[in-house]
């Protein structure tokens, strides 16, 4: 595959065990060493054209995922990184869990794996340059923008709607 | 002109914080005068759980409190229940349990040594200590198949054996570790640009260190020597080690007591494979646990308590955890005090904060 850009990365933990944290620096050093492509891990969310997001989402930090997410330029690709971060994961029955990452803003790329393995993130990382691409090519032609963390709230909140309506007509019928 | 004081929010997502902790920095200029920390950003409510995943489940759930001392949480919990249970593992269980408690400790270790040459801006250090930590995880990986999260603890002993060859196979690879952990020592102890960031930044003395409660090699490098591994859990009992210490009480003393403690968790892994008993490793258990306990055990980043009460049903009633770095927070905004805004981000790297454990 050629790879056109060098995308920048930019991780938050959000509820993790650390696990995945630790998984997604190590993909940054020698053994894996994703920084020879220049993907780089910087920690300005302004500068950064990857979210990698690991851990579930809490009360405490879904505002903090919200900024993050809402202060990177367009195009950009969120990737959520272990079974935590797609769903909840072995957490999801905690009280203080919301959900994966994909409660509060959308997620293109779902990475599972408790922890994630180095080799699963980058495989995902290189499955998010080819979205990322995309995106970049649909925005010149200005057919695209991405969602606002308030526009994917509002999104949620009419499929919920929706699906409930469906599920009371399912009940009248 | 009078200095003019203003706070400075510091986290919780930040380009130096490894983590998630969040700090208010009241600071005059360029000295901080005060650090007011919050936490609670990566609570999960993980306690509760035992209401909802039954006592053999949780030993899985406990390693997930922290994926960087994801073993020693695993031991925690077990060796609760085995004590309420009245279970004794066999040796050889215990020994590769030691075993790999220490390979987690070197792991750590290691990984702190990267994070502090990333704090002080050492990147290429960072990186080379971080090659040694994969040689670390390799062994780790041949032993229970998983890199960081090792899901090999059982109530009663592990889940899986670990064969004899593959012990000794570590044998080299331990040898090079060190190799290349001493040539990164000069880097960390003698290079001038870099004792010029450590030597007597963040001093905190005997004394306070005591009073303010604090853990492991932080207390440690403050010249106390406690180290619950003495208290010989496991088969650390059998085993041949010094509690290592510093008295320089800076973050200077606190990367030699890390340093130290790299060579040493390696000197308790050859013990290990050279006494390793060949019997088997689980005994199986009877019944639901019923009673309490609480299991001091001495993690990477200090002594952490488990604590479980059971009351003879599937589920048991509460796990409460203390963490080493809950204590060290204290101790921490201490030695903030005073300091350059600039000198934060490896005072805050010092005590090797695992904010995922303390707040769970
Ligand atoms: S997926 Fe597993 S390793 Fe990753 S944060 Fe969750 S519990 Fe930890």
């Amino acid at each position: 595959m050629r790879i056109s850009k060098s995308p920048w990365l930019l991780h938050y933990d959000g509820s993790s065990c650390n696990g995945c944290d630790i998984e997604v620096l190590a993909a940054t050093t020698p053994r894996f060493d994703v920084e020879r492509f220049g993907i780089i891990n910087t920690g300005n969310p302004k500068h950064a054209d990857i979210f990698l997001c690991t851990g579930g989402v809490n009360s405490q930090n879904q505002d903090v995922i919200r900024q993050i997410y809402d202060q990177m330029p367009d195009p950009k690709v969120v990737l959520a990184c272990g079974i935590c971060a797609c769903d909840g994961g072995i957490f999801k029955d905690c009280y203080n869990i919301l959900g994966g990452t994909d409660t509060v803003i959308p997620v293109d790329v779902y990475v599972p794996g408790c922890a994630v393995r180095p080799e699963a993130l980058i495989d995902g990382v290189v499955k998010a340059l080819k979205l990322l691409d995309e995106k970049a090519d649909k925005m010149k032609r200005g057919e695209y923008r991405s969602m606002t963390s308030a526009e994917y709230a509002e999104a949620l909140k009419i499929k919920g709607q929706l699906a409930e309506a469906a599920d009371t007509e399912e009940k009248d019928a | 002109m009078a200095a003019k004081r203003s706070v400075i929010p510091f986290g919780p997502q930040h380009p130096v914080l490894p983590e998630p902790i969040h700090i208010d920095l009241v600071t005059e200029d360029e000295k901080v005068i005060e650090a007011i920390p919050s936490i609670g950003f990566v609570h999960r409510g993980l306690e509760h759980l035992v209401t909802k995943k039954d006592f053999g489940e949780m030993v899985y759930v406990a390693e997930r409190i922290c994926g960087i001392c994801s073993f020693g949480h695993g031991y925690g919990y077990v060796d609760a229940i085995e004590h309420i249970m009245n279970i004794e593992p066999t040796n050889r269980a215990k020994y590769i349990r030691t075993l790999l408690f220490e390979l987690s400790r070197m792991h750590s270790h290691i990984l702190w040594l990267g994070l502090m040459a990333d704090a002080f801006g050492f990147e290429s250090l960072f990186m080379e200590t971080w090659k040694y930590r994969e040689k670390v995880l390799d062994m780790l990986e041949a032993a229970t198949g998983g890199r960081v999260i090792f899901s090999i603890m059982r109530i009663g002993g592990l889940r899986k054996d670990v064969p004899d060859e593959v012990l000794q196979g570590f044998l080299p690879g331990l040898d090079e570790i060190e190799e290349g952990i001493k040539a990164c020592e000069k880097a960390f102890l003698s290079d001038p640009a870099v004792l010029s960031r450590l030597k007597g930044v963040g001093y905190l003395s005997k004394e306070d260190a005591i009073d303010l409660g604090c853990e492991g090699p932080f207390l440690r490098a403050s010249g106390v020597a406690r180290d619950n591994r003495t208290s010989g859990y496991a088969a650390y009992g059998d085993m041949d080690f010094e509690v290592i210490t510093s008295d320089d009480g800076d973050s200077y003393g606190r990367c030699y007591v890390r340093i130290q403690e790299i060579y040493q968790s390696a000197g308790i892994v050859r013990q290990c494979i050279e006494k390793m008993p060949k019997e088997g490793i689980y005994v199986p258990i009877k019944g639901f646990p019923n009673g309490e306990y609480m299991t001091i055990i001495e993690q990477p980043r200090g002594g952490a308590c488990y604590y479980v009460h059971a009351s003879g049903k599937k589920f048991i009633e509460r796990m409460r955890v203390r963490t080493p770095t809950f204590a060290n927070i204290p101790a921490l905004a201490k030695t903030l005090q005073g300091c350059d805004v600039a000198d934060v981000p490896i005072l805050v790297v010092t005590i090797d904060p695992c904010i995922s454990c303390t707040e769970r």
